[in-house]
């Protein structure tokens, strides 16, 4: 797979061009362009919003596909905590793995033994005091990128713990390279993601949170998997104990798991993209100071509404909170707590870059140019309608005079200003009908 | 080349209420601005614009950028604050039972307003209202 900005992408042939999607993009990313709904990369942040409300199903997200697993001599799965969401409880999480396994993988294990470490090392992170209040939770890819576009002040308070994606593969790379012979890039480690933004993150470069030990080769979809795993929950050979998540750990699957680990601190989870911007936009301007901990999520719900999952977000959730109760806080591995910090003592769980803003660009590197742009675009938006009916192909009547001034748009690409000016010109065609010409008959 | 914004805010007009800040942080995302000030004058914006709404009888709100700096007037008609002093102390508080539902009232308006601009002036009298002058400096 190509190395992109991100993973959602327009396919052309069914995009009829109809702006559903514009007004729903939190980022003003969509734009509608010789009929199709194109997208602006250094906007999108991957959140999936536009995949969910096509009506034509045109923007689609770009994964792997189980054959590339066949590019590496020993293949290991790592799929996220949401995939016990897609399955009732009645198969065991066992019985579940199995099944992945049994696509051709030589090794599952699931990325909630990474959330379990990551989760708990989560105090530890929170008393190093090294972010401003609020910490905000960076398990959304969706929403870090959101916070980067949109409210890039905030950055600074983003967690640097890496994901339990990432960490779970270098546990297990590391692990391999122990005790196997495998060379590091025979391994290759699986992602089995319900959503875009991972996907994105798995292949995009520039936010790279890892390194050569925790690479992870691809990312699959859970919907890509859904019916051949289904076909083998009966059908394949039960490993027993084979699974190594908590309740609590398989819990950050749903809004409000990764909280769980900082419950005596004054928390907030959020899910839904629209909600997670309204009380960021609070955090920002300082309303919610008491909040200590900030969890924010794309998807409604969590990450069991991710736009590549299958069931339904509110049954996957119930699916998630019945098999917490029904296997209480037993569990198979029991991680103590100085293995856990002896981990976050080796630095190895830390994003070592810096996560930057990703500023909207502003309309002139001079000031007093986009001032001027400014008083420009204020002129032009007071001509337009201000219906936001989206014929013009901006989501809004404001951007499209944004999209005016900075040369991306024209006047009347306005239907209505259209209309006007045709109005205008059948008025001139009228007058000059009027006009008698010397050697041209009177019409009585 | 200077830039102006007005903003009307009503008494009690919690619904919207933020909607003045957001526009103002948008715009100045827009002017080229860095973030760290359009924190600052998010904060101030914000405070300046709930006391509006939580004290006063409805006023404006002025936003000026210039190439230096950037201005923001917080004027309303009334009531006035009787004693300046007090109203600059941390955690004192007139708000009423309503806005203290809705979680105002901690009586950090203005010395968060004060905290956050590069100048700070304010002046008011009972019956005439109440002006609030903030520079932050680019």
């Amino acid at each position: 797979m190509d190395k992109l900005l991100h993973s959602v992408y327009l396919d052309e042939a069914k995009c009829l061009g109809c702006t559903t999607c514009l007004k729903n993009c939190p980022t003003g990313a969509i734009r509608v362009r010789g009929g199709k709904a194109r997208i602006n990369e250094s906007k999108c942040i991957d959140c999936g919003e536009c995949i969910r409300i096509c009506p034509h199903q045109a923007k689609l997200a770009k994964t792997d596909p189980l054959s590339k697993i066949n590019d590496y001599k020993y293949k290991v799965a790592i799929p996220a905590p949401a995939i016990l969401g897609q399955f009732k409880t009645s198969y065991s999480i066992d019985r579940i793995l199995s099944a992945i396994k049994a696509l051709g993988f030589d090794e599952v294990v699931e990325v909630a033994y990474g959330a379990e470490i990551v989760g708990r090392a989560l105090k530890y992170e929170y008393h190093a005091k090294r972010y401003p209040k609020p910490l905000i939770s960076s398990a959304c890819p969706a929403v870090v990128k959101l916070i980067q576009v949109r409210f890039p002040e905030l950055t600074d308070n983003i967690c640097r713990l890496k994901s339990p994606m990432a960490l779970t593969a270098r546990l297990v790379r590391k692990r391999l390279r122990e005790q196997t012979n495998y060379q590091n890039k025979e391994i290759g480690i699986f992602f089995i993601t319900p959503c875009a933004a991972k996907a994105t993150m798995v292949n995009n470069p520039l936010i790279s949170e890892y390194d050569q030990y925790d690479h992870i080769d691809g990312a699959i979809a859970i919907k890509d998997i859904f019916s051949d795993v289904s076909g083998l929950l009966n059908d394949c050979n039960l490993q027993e104990s084979i699974h190594n998540s908590t309740p609590d750990a398989f819990s950050w699957a749903v809004s409000g798991g990764e909280s769980e680990y900082l419950k005596n601190k004054n928390v907030l989870h959020v899910d839904g993209i629209q909600n997670v911007i309204s009380v960021l936009e609070e955090i920002e301007c300082g309303k919610l100071d008491g909040i200590e901990f900030f969890e924010g999520l794309a998807c409604i719900g969590g990450c069991v509404g991710g736009c590549l999952t299958v069931e339904n977000n509110y049954v996957a959730k119930m699916y998630i909170q019945e098999r917490a109760k029904q296997i209480k806080q037993e569990s198979i591995i029991h991680l103590s707590e100085e293995y856990v910090k002896n981990i976050y003592n080796t630095g190895m769980m830390h994003i070592k870059e810096r996560i930057l803003p990703r500023n909207p660009e502003p309309l002139d590197a001079d000031i007093n140019k986009a001032i001027e742009k400014m008083k420009q675009i204020e002129m032009l938006e007071s001509k337009l309608p201000g219906l936001d009916c989206g014929s013009c192909g901006a989501p809004g009547c404001r951007a499209l005079a944004e999209d005016i001034v900075t040369g991306k748009a024209k006047e009347i690409d306005c239907i209505f200003v259209l209309k006007d000016r045709i109005l205008e010109l059948s008025q001139l065609t009228n007058e000059l009908l009027q006009v008698e010409h010397p050697t041209g008959k009177t019409s009585e | 080349m200077s830039y102006e914004l007005v903003f009307e805010v009503e008494r009690g007009d919690f619904e919207t209420a933020g909607g003045a800040s957001r526009k103002i942080k948008k715009t100045l995302q827009q002017l080229g601005i860095s973030s760290k000030i359009i924190r600052k004058v998010s904060i101030a914006g914000y405070e300046g614009e709930m006391n509006l709404a939580i004290h006063s009888w409805g006023g404006t709100i002025l936003l000026q950028v210039e190439e230096k700096e950037i201005i923001l007037t917080i004027q309303d008609s009334g009531p006035g604050i009787p004693d300046l002093h007090l109203a600059m102390t941390e955690g004192w508080s007139t708000a009423g039972v309503e806005a203290q539902r809705m979680g105002f009232g901690a009586g950090m308006g203005l010395p968060n307003m004060d905290r956050n601009a590069d100048h700070f002036e304010i002046e008011s009298k009972v019956g005439n209202g109440t002006k609030i002058l903030m520079k932050f400096f680019l």
